[in-house]
């Protein structure tokens, strides 16, 4: 498993795509919080890192289905999935591998912008003023969703051995995680409370709980038993040779 | 028995690419399976390293079901697949590293470094593997095959695609590698399976249909030698008609004849003789031997008939 792990992970330093990744992550989050007025940090009266946490997400909807669309897709089309599954190691272990290198890269892309936090807590008036409790929850909360977004993209990127394809069904299928409950649960179509359960299903409703600084058992156990589910999928998928 | 497969079926929809093999190889042959293109010998070789499962039968390795043991099977398999897929990006000290990983090996540095020795990639050891020619993107998968010293190598056309001159490299490190370990080695080039096997499998068309010896094969399908002689002065052909044990004679030119004997005869000596006699001297003599070529078109021919 580490050793599957170690791959992944030496795969995306040894190419260009960890560097572009982690670049182009921070080049959005860099713009919209201290360039772009209408989300800058310098016109808001608090200081707060609500701009990160509220792009981040949006960002990994895209950028993390573009990590992980190689992982199972180009195996396939390489062939080298045949030498993976032919050599002693169980394939819940490649998965897992797979699973963790491509979630720490998400990971090593985020810690940069632990340098905006020190900053905005200078800025705060007086220096330090920051809230703390907000701040862990909300990266809580984000690791939550690159973790239920790696185990989405890792399970489209096992149905097809075309990149593209992988990489357009994750960033959908993220979307519609990430948003497109939420969204749904607002149009005019539900009685009593089914907007709620509806809204429920959505990772923004949890994501948003967990951001307020209270990591509730509720949230944590929505993300780890979607994330489950999801990863169980691909592992039916990669298990099942078709041929 | 170590390797053994038994009622061996793949079936792909109606159509059945291996159909009821039974074989088995016991320890130190090396095993040619030869059949043309589609005869399913890669399909034998995905279901023995455990890469697809069989639709019926079964294949063992040293007493562990290719099925309900898949782990210990694939430690004690080397598997070199049809296209040699490799890491591209990786370099080839990085992926064989990796692969000592994966097997868990103890000396693991000392590992890669004797199969670099071993497989003659010594001076290329440095570079990615997309940057090496096809003879030592060979030798790099034959390196990951034989890192964890396995009891079984299973080598699916390994020599295909190699200029001459790497040809006759790796079939030597195949050779080297097989006299402490089974070899069972996929090809559809003749030669190769009669220069490196010990015994030879014919497939056509999932179905075996010749299993023995190198050389009980050769001679129970030996035909008539078919000899082309050539004699100083011309000779007549009556003369060699009248041998006892010549079949035909075909004038090629003066002095120049085409002699076939006999079933399972020996004339070379004959034909000197009578050169001797007739005060005429023998200066030229080819043996058309009926070699593994012939046995293949032969049995492969039969099946299609049917």
């Amino acid at each position: 498993m580490i050793s599957i792990l170690g791959k992944e992970l030496k795969s995306f330093f040894s190419s260009l795509i960890g560097y572009l990744v982690i670049a182009t992550f921070l080049i959005f989050i860099g713009l919209f919080m201290w360039i772009f007025t209408d989300t800058s940090i310098l016109d808001n009266r608090y200081a707060s890192l609500a701009q990160l946490f509220g792009i981040a997400p949006m960002i990994f909807v895209f950028l993390i289905p573009a990590i992980t669309m190689r992982s199972f897709s180009e195996e396939k089309q390489q062939g080298t999935i045949e030498f993976l599954n032919t050599k002693p190691i169980k394939t819940w272990k490649i998965l897992i591998g797979k699973y963790l290198g491509n979630f720490l890269l998400v990971v090593i892309t985020l810690i940069p912008t632990l340098i905006y936090v020190w900053s905005v807590s200078q800025l705060g008036a007086p220096k330090g003023n920051i809230d703390m409790g907000e701040v862990i929850g909300s990266y809580a909360g984000l690791l939550f969703l690159a973790g239920l977004f790696t185990a989405i993209g890792l399970f489209t990127s096992s149905l097809s051995d075309n990149q593209i394809v992988a990489f357009l069904i994750a960033a959908v299928l993220c979307f519609i995680f990430y948003l497109g409950f939420d969204y749904l649960s607002r149009l005019p179509i539900f009685f009593g409370n089914t907007d709620l359960i509806v809204q429920k299903i959505g990772a923004e409703y949890h994501y948003a709980s967990i951001s307020k600084g209270k990591i509730e058992l509720r949230d944590v156990v929505y993300f780890i038993t979607t994330t489950g589910f999801v990863l169980w999928g691909t592992w039916i998928s990669v298990t099942k040779h078709k041929w | 028995m170590s390797v053994v497969v038994d009622q061996l079926t793949k079936s792909y929809g109606v159509q059945k690419a291996i159909d009821a093999l039974n074989f088995s190889v016991s320890e130190g042959e090396i095993v040619g399976l030869l059949g043309p293109n589609g005869a399913g010998k890669t399909t034998t070789m995905k279901i023995l390293s455990g890469y697809i499962p069989a639709t019926f039968g079964q294949a063992t390795v040293y007493g562990n079901s290719v099925e309900t043991h898949p782990l210990e099977v694939k430690k004690m398999i080397g598997y070199l697949p049809e296209h040699n897929p490799l890491y591209l990006n990786m370099y080839v000290k990085e992926y064989l590293g990796m692969v000592a990983k994966i097997h868990k090996l103890e000396n693991q540095s000392s590992r890669v470094s004797d199969v670099i020795e071993m497989t003659g990639l010594g001076i290329e050891s440095h570079k990615k593997i997309k940057m090496l020619s096809k003879g030592y993107r060979q030798r790099v998968g034959l390196a990951q095959a034989i890192i964890h010293e396995p009891k079984v190598l299973i080598l699916d056309e390994p020599t295909s695609g190699l200029d001459p001159n790497q040809l006759i490299e790796i079939r030597q490190l195949i050779s080297q590698l097989g006299k402490n370990r089974i070899v069972i080695f996929s090809s559809h080039i003749m030669q190769e399976v009669q220069a490196l096997c010990s015994r030879v499998i014919i497939l056509n068309r999932g179905q075996l249909i010749a299993d023995s010896p190198m050389e009980s094969l050769v001679s129970q399908l030996q035909g008539s030698q078919l000899i082309t002689v050539e004699y100083q002065k011309p000779i007549d052909l009556n003369l060699l008609k009248s041998l006892s044990e010549v079949e035909t004679v075909i004038k090629v030119k003066d002095g120049i004849y085409q002699v076939t004997s006999q079933p399972g005869k020996d004339i070379r000596t004959d034909l000197f003789d009578l050169a001797v006699n007739q005060s005429n001297r023998m200066v030229g003599l080819t043996v058309e031997k009926q070699d593994m070529q012939d046995v293949f078109q032969t049995l492969t021919a039969q099946t299609n008939e049917v």
